[in-house]
């Protein structure tokens, strides 16, 4: 489940101050909807994805499912969007205006700006070093840090244990035939018996925890120590700066429309 | 460090919502560094007291305690740190997602300084002989690394007291001797006790001081010297499951003799390549290949090599249940009864009366809410009336002495009750071929008596056996043949004697080990 995390400038920063540039970009681009901030911050975040160590290969990977989102949101909002300006096409009740143009022009480039730095954080981070930072840099609670970080060793299991209980249901007679509505249902019967199998699995975990001394009231050390250095403050300078650039470009352009107003 | 003192005094649990207690009135005193092994039938509470020892059991919400249980003179809770438990599933015990990362949980968690922790896991890895890189990811590691692993995460705490529960009951012989020699090396350098249950008698033997016998009743069996409670208790023992190398199971006569070489083939595997296709992949990345094997009505073949060589994917495979990587399995007329002779192409539903596959995990194959309709979903998928239906039910239950667990949910029942189950749902559709994997893995020795008379009779009516197995006994009670996977550089390659001679032979020792 842990991904192959190549050596970048990016994968040294510390996770927590990428989290804080993903949320200061998301958060700015979620004020308001207008084509020219998205797009501004997408520009400006393309540039740094040179340090990130992806190749193209895995960029294109990791970021499929926005590349799929995005044509699906831009469709149906110029289909269906809120309309305004001059006619472009009508049909029925899809109307194409000027308005519903630009509106899916912005939601598709917002989709992009705040889905591909959320992505390059993922695929950058060692979980295990994010979690050492939301403890030991943002202070979190080392149980619920600690917790968080085994479940998700287990979710790496699933897929085995998907493919395992599929394998066993077809040695045992039921593993295909029927029609949508038994499809359904046994798609339904292995995620439940995947459920129970997860159960149990953690339940162990967490007595193999508890043996270890996990869960005790005493605080704990961190054999990794998350420096939150001069680095990682610059790197939080320059979220807030592509943020600022943004809304500064569109408040100039006079595209910005804040949200809440 | 000093290993630690432990006393019980009339001590006792009854887990909440169970009407008997799990432990009752036990008075043990163990002194420090003794090695200690804990016998006991299943069900006389042993896993209790180790998780009580440990001070994993829980509080007064989880059970009721009565007398006394103290390490080093203080409550297990209250003493943290000093006792490391390392328990039987290799899966389960795996914390953090790189091996020196999850090494340093305990000594994080017990606030050993930073600069302390990694010198410590440094020599705890040493200490199990576990020569991996730190960063190394604990997902690519083999059950008997990843036991080794939970084992220097105990031992980086620096215990005085060493509890292993089974540890040993899911690894291949390697593995086994591999995690006991690692224990050894430790505790003699360290001068914890040790306290170890484990079914295997002769894995322990020859390196415990003294054996303690937990009596299901409550209290004490036997205490003392190994020999002398060997001797004493062994015969016993041997019959309430526990291996006893004096008293090994017995085993079962097959009728017929010899195999007889005409017999009917039912598959062939002809330069055979097996794998599995990884997720979100096309293709099979092919784990072993050039494998030769015929596969005869009344036979029994085993599959033995050691671990990573591709076994269990051979299984699958020859159960059509994943497609072959390459080279071809053809399944005979004889078994494939009208349908195409590529076994994977079949339907699941004809797969029943045909080849008939038990899991090494019996869990994942359990579908139903009880025993009775766990049986009942094979027959149902053949489309068997229900008379008919009842009555296979009916003769399994009886026959496997799950009679009076008909109502019980599988996931209740113990280790061997789920063994017994998962191979009964399996005869319930009487298939010609039946594939098994690790049938005998973690099972007591009546559990394995009853398996292998089982299957023997099976063979003697025509049907025939395929199973993968890291166990000699299992192979020299039932297989007429034996195909032995190869580790080489690439992916492994097999090697099937089947010549007769070889067949006698493993008959004639099965024949001596009996009498």
């Amino acid at each position: 489940m842990t991904p192959e995390i190549r050596p970048s400038a990016i994968a040294r920063v510390n996770p927590v101050a990428k989290l804080a540039v993903a949320l200061l970009i998301s958060g700015a681009l979620m004020l308001s909807i207008d084509w020219v901030s998205a797009a501004v911050a997408l520009a400006l975040e393309a540039v740094l994805l040179a340090w990130c160590g992806l190749s193209a290969r895995q960029f294109w990977l990791r970021t499929a499912p926005v590349w799929i989102a995005v044509p699906f949101a831009v469709l149906t909002t110029v289909l269906y969007g809120k309309d305004s300006g001059a006619e472009l096409f009508s049909a029925g009740i899809a109307n194409v205006t000027e308005g519903s143009v630009s509106l899916a022009l912005a939601i598709g480039l917002r989709i992009l700006a705040i889905g591909i730095p959320g992505i390059v954080l993922l695929a950058t981070t060692d979980p295990t070093d994010l979690g050492d930072g939301l403890a030991q840099v943002l202070r979190l609670p080392a149980r619920f840090v600690l917790g968080a970080l085994a479940g998700l060793r287990l979710v790496g299991m699933f897929i085995d244990d998907w493919h395992s209980l599929a394998l066993a249901r077809r040695a045992r007679g039921v593993g295909d035939g029927g029609g949508l509505r038994s499809r359904a249902r046994r798609f339904g019967g292995l995620a439940f018996a995947l459920l129970v199998l997860s159960v149990r699995r953690g339940s162990k975990l967490a007595t193999a925890m508890e043996a270890r001394g996990f869960g005790s009231d005493v605080p704990r050390t961190w054999a990794r120590e998350s420096v939150f250095g001069v680095r990682d403050i610059l790197v939080v300078i320059l979220g807030a700066v592509i943020a600022a650039a943004a809304i500064t470009a569109a408040v100039l352009a006079g595209t910005w429309h804040f949200v809440l107003a | 460090m000093t290993g630690a003192r432990v006393t019980a005094s009339g001590w006792g649990w009854r887990h909440a919502g169970r009407a008997r207690p799990a432990v009752s009135g036990l008075d043990l005193d163990i002194r420090p560094g003794e090695r200690v092994l804990v016998l006991g039938p299943s069900g006389a509470g042993k896993s209790t007291l180790m998780h009580a020892l440990a001070g994993v059991l829980g509080d007064d919400e989880d059970g009721d305690e009565t007398g006394e249980l103290l390490v080093d003179g203080r409550r297990p809770s209250e003493a943290r740190g000093r006792v490391g438990l390392v328990l039987q599933d290799p899966d389960s015990q795996v914390v953090l997602a790189r091996v020196g990362d999850d090494v340093a949980f305990g000594c994080e968690n017990l606030a050993v300084p930073r600069a302390e922790i990694w010198p410590r896991v440094g020599q705890a890895l040493a200490d199990v002989g576990l020569d991996l890189p730190l960063r190394h990811p604990t997902s690519a590691l083999s059950g008997g690394q990843k036991q080794r692993l939970a084992l220097a995460g105990v031992l980086a705490m620096r215990p005085g007291l060493v509890l292993l529960d089974e540890p040993t009951a899911n690894l291949d012989p390697e593995g086994v001797v591999e995690v006991r020699d690692a224990v050894l090396r430790s505790v003699e350098a360290s001068g914890a006790t040790l306290i170890v249950i484990e079914h295997r008698v002769a894995v322990w033997q020859h390196v415990v001081d003294r054996i303690v016998v937990l009596d299901p009743a409550g209290g004490i069996l036997a205490d003392g010297p190994t020999d002398s409670v060997l001797s004493a208790e062994g015969e016993r023992l041997a019959a309430a499951g526990v291996w006893i190398p004096r008293f090994p199971p017995s085993m079962p006569d097959r009728r017929g003799g010899s195999h007889d070489p005409g017999a009917e083939v039912l598959l062939s595997a002809d330069d055979l390549a097996v794998g599995r296709v990884p997720f979100a992949r096309k293709r099979a990345v092919v784990v072993a290949h050039g494998l030769n094997l015929a596969v005869q009505a009344g036979t029994a073949t085993a599959i033995t090599g050691p671990n990573g060589t591709g076994k269990s994917t051979l299984a699958l495979t020859l159960a059509g249940l994943l497609a072959p990587a390459g080279g071809r399995l053809a399944a005979a007329d004889a078994l494939a009864g009208g349908l195409g002779s590529a076994p994977h192409a079949w339907r699941s539903r004809d797969l029943l009366a045909r080849i008939g596959t038990v899991f090494q995990d019996p869990e994942h194959q359990f579908l139903a809410g009880t025993v009775r309709n766990e049986l009942a979903i094979g027959p149902r998928a053949l489309g068997l009336g229900g008379a008919e239906q009842t009555e296979r039910v009916d003769e399994l239950l009886h026959r496997l002495r799950l009679d009076h667990l008909a109502d019980a949910n599988p996931f209740t029942l113990s280790g061997g009750e789920k063994r017994r189950l998962s191979v009964a749902t399996v005869l319930a559709t009487r298939p010609r071929l039946l594939v098994l994997d690790e049938p005998t893995f973690g099972q007591d020795s009546r559990t394995w008596a009853e398996l292998v008379r089982l299957l023997a009779e099976l063979l003697d009516t025509g049907t025939a056996v395929l199973a993968v197995t890291h166990d000699e006994q299992f192979v020299t009670a039932l297989a007429d043949a034996r195909l032995s996977l190869v580790p080489s550089t690439g992916p492994a390659t097999g090697h099937c004697v089947t010549t007769s001679r070889v067949t006698a032979g493993l008959r004639a020792s099965a024949g001596t080990d009996a009498s």
